[in-house]
């Protein structure tokens, strides 16, 4: 009962700010409500007993990449205003395309077959589970991310020092 | 009293029981342990500030503003000051600059409160005085400090001036970079530990020294345990690192670019003024306390050492001796992390940009790493070697 309570929260939090986000008029507006969003998302992970997710997703997407976006937002300020402001004049081909993801999501939920296990005994953290399989079974997808990281970084410094050296 | 309250409670309906009794023993105890060590220390912490800035400045005012009343005159510790301070603060016009963005300007010192505030819902006070001990505790505590950067990033934004958009962007640029550096020192303690729980890493400190795979068996009150001397020298590196990047990250001197009164008015706190600007320190205060708090358990042993390990036996009235001499010796250790903090505010001059960023990424970050590097062997040689 009471995680039900939680969960509608969460998803009435998610669900709220994602369509403040999509329909803000300002487009820093929209990044500050996607920060609503994120933690929304983050509480029904934390709620569906995925606690590494939840505050991994809490790092990567609010610590991270939603400053990296207002900090994006902040440096683009000179653009003209018809691109800031967002202009709802292609209202039909975006109704078309949200209905249209939309029934290919509820057809998939549908088809798929929801396995349904039995809810671990107690609440124990993923932590160990998640650390277990990186070195183990999924360790070359694991190599494979720390490999693309590095090549980003490595560019990121070329290309910061200048294109010259 | 758990049983007394669920029995008054019996004849509710189950689904108000099924609410009521979490919100009852988990939500209430965790919100009065959180608010009732936030805003005491965010009061005191303000307090010393002055006083101690005063002492060091050679300020005159804020270390003896105290009573005059004809015969009777007292400095009352500078604590006329905060009075002042306050009477002063509530009387300020409630300034919202135009431009058309007030709810931002109104929400972030929230949001900035909400991240200091946050920092105390995983910090371990004592034995089992603590609102939540979650298995991810310190990374958790690592992740919830990007609140506090997007509240400043809201206040430099919506304040409409560009002094605080300066200040919000250096802020920004500042703690995403000290962020690294910090987060892998911290990795030691738990590489050590072997958990992220705060209260393992805590228990973890109680044994003994352990020294490149030698084990010295020593009792608690020796604090030869604690973290900082693992790994022999290198976890002493991890905390002064940790200790400079909380410095960086609470934008404290000499790290306060994001304020920096002589280059950009104040900042992102420019367009504050009255009770909002003082959530804004009172934010900072709880922050420094938390920061110091968790330094405090990942290297200096939490609440063991000498004073828990001498006179847990030892009850004051009805509270059991652990758990009183443990909060002491806790409160203690972050007190002077904190008071540390404090005077090298006051001390040191403020870097500049550049220097703040070849601080960070040519010295501090590699540092870490073979900070990080050794305790993982040092972890490894005390578990009896690699396949255990």
């Amino acid at each position: 009962m009471g995680a039900q309570i939680a969960f509608w929260i969460f998803a009435i939090v998610t669900l709220g700010s994602a369509l403040a986000a999509a329909c803000a008029r300002k487009i820093v507006h929209s990044a500050f409500a996607l920060m609503a969003t994120f933690f929304g998302v983050a509480g029904i992970y934390a709620i569906l007993g995925s606690d590494f997710l939840a505050v991994t997703q809490v790092l990567v997407y609010v610590g991270g990449i939603l400053i990296l976006i207002c900090f994006g937002v902040l440096l683009t300020d000179r653009v003209p205003d018809e691109y800031k402001v967002a202009q709802p004049r292609r209202w039909l081909p975006a109704a078309v395309a949200a209905g249209l993801s939309a029934v290919a999501l509820l057809g998939a939920l549908q088809a798929t077959k929801w396995p349904v296990a039995a809810a671990p005994a107690a609440a124990e953290s993923t932590v160990e589970e998640i650390g277990r399989s990186f070195m183990t079974s999924y360790l070359i997808p694991f190599e494979f991310a720390s490999i693309l990281l590095l090549v980003v970084l490595v560019g990121a410094a070329r290309m910061a020092r200048g294109g010259t050296r | 009293m758990r049983e007394g309250l669920t029995n008054l409670l019996s004849g509710l309906p189950q689904w108000l029981q099924d609410i009521a009794l979490p919100v009852l023993f988990g939500l209430i105890p965790a919100v009065i342990i959180v608010l009732g060590v936030v805003t005491p220390v965010g009061l005191v912490g303000i307090w010393g500030e002055r006083r101690i800035a005063g002492k060091i400045q050679d300020r005159v005012g804020p270390d003896r503003v105290g009573i005059s009343l004809g015969p009777i005159k007292s400095r009352l510790f500078g604590l006329g000051q905060s009075v002042a301070d306050g009477v002063k603060l509530l009387g300020k016009e409630d300034f919202i600059p135009p431009g058309g963005l007030g709810l931002m300007f109104l929400c972030a010192p929230l949001v900035v409160f909400a991240g200091a505030l946050a920092l105390f819902a995983a910090l371990p006070f004592g034995p089992a005085l603590w609102a939540a001990d979650p298995n991810l505790g310190i990374f958790y505590l690592l992740s919830v400090g990007a609140l506090e950067v997007l509240g400043v990033l809201m206040a430099g934004w919506s304040s409409n001036n560009k002094w605080s958009l300066l200040g919000a962007m250096r802020e920004v640029a500042q703690v995403i970079s000290y962020e690294i550096p910090m987060a892998i020192a911290a990795l030691c303690p738990v590489l050590l530990a072997g958990s992220m729980k705060m209260s393992s890493i805590v228990a973890d400190q109680t044994n003994g020294l352990d020294l490149w795979g030698l084990h010295i068996a020593a009792p608690e009150a020796t604090a030869l345990g604690w973290n900082l001397f693992a790994a022999f020298p290198f976890n002493i590196i991890a905390f002064v690192v940790f200790y400079i990047c909380a410095l960086a990250a609470l934008k404290r001197a000499p790290f306060d670019l994001p304020e920096c009164e002589s280059e950009l008015v104040a900042g992102f706190l420019t367009e504050y003024s009255g009770m909002r600007w003082s959530l804004f320190f009172l934010g900072e205060y709880a922050a420094m306390w938390a920061m110091s708090g968790i330094a405090t358990v990942l290297w200096l042993g939490g609440w063991t050492g000498p004073l828990h390990g001498f006179l847990a036996g030892v009850d004051v009235g009805p509270i059991p001796g652990g758990v009183f001499f443990g909060t002491l010796a806790f409160v203690v250790k972050t007190t002077i992390l904190f008071l540390l903090m404090i005077q090298i505010r006051w001390t040191l001059p403020r870097l500049r940009l550049d220097q703040v960023m070849s601080l960070c990424y040519k010295y501090l970050i590699p540092a870490a790493m073979l900070c990080m590097l050794a305790s993982g062997a040092a972890a490894l040689l005390a578990s009896g070697g690699a396949g255990s």
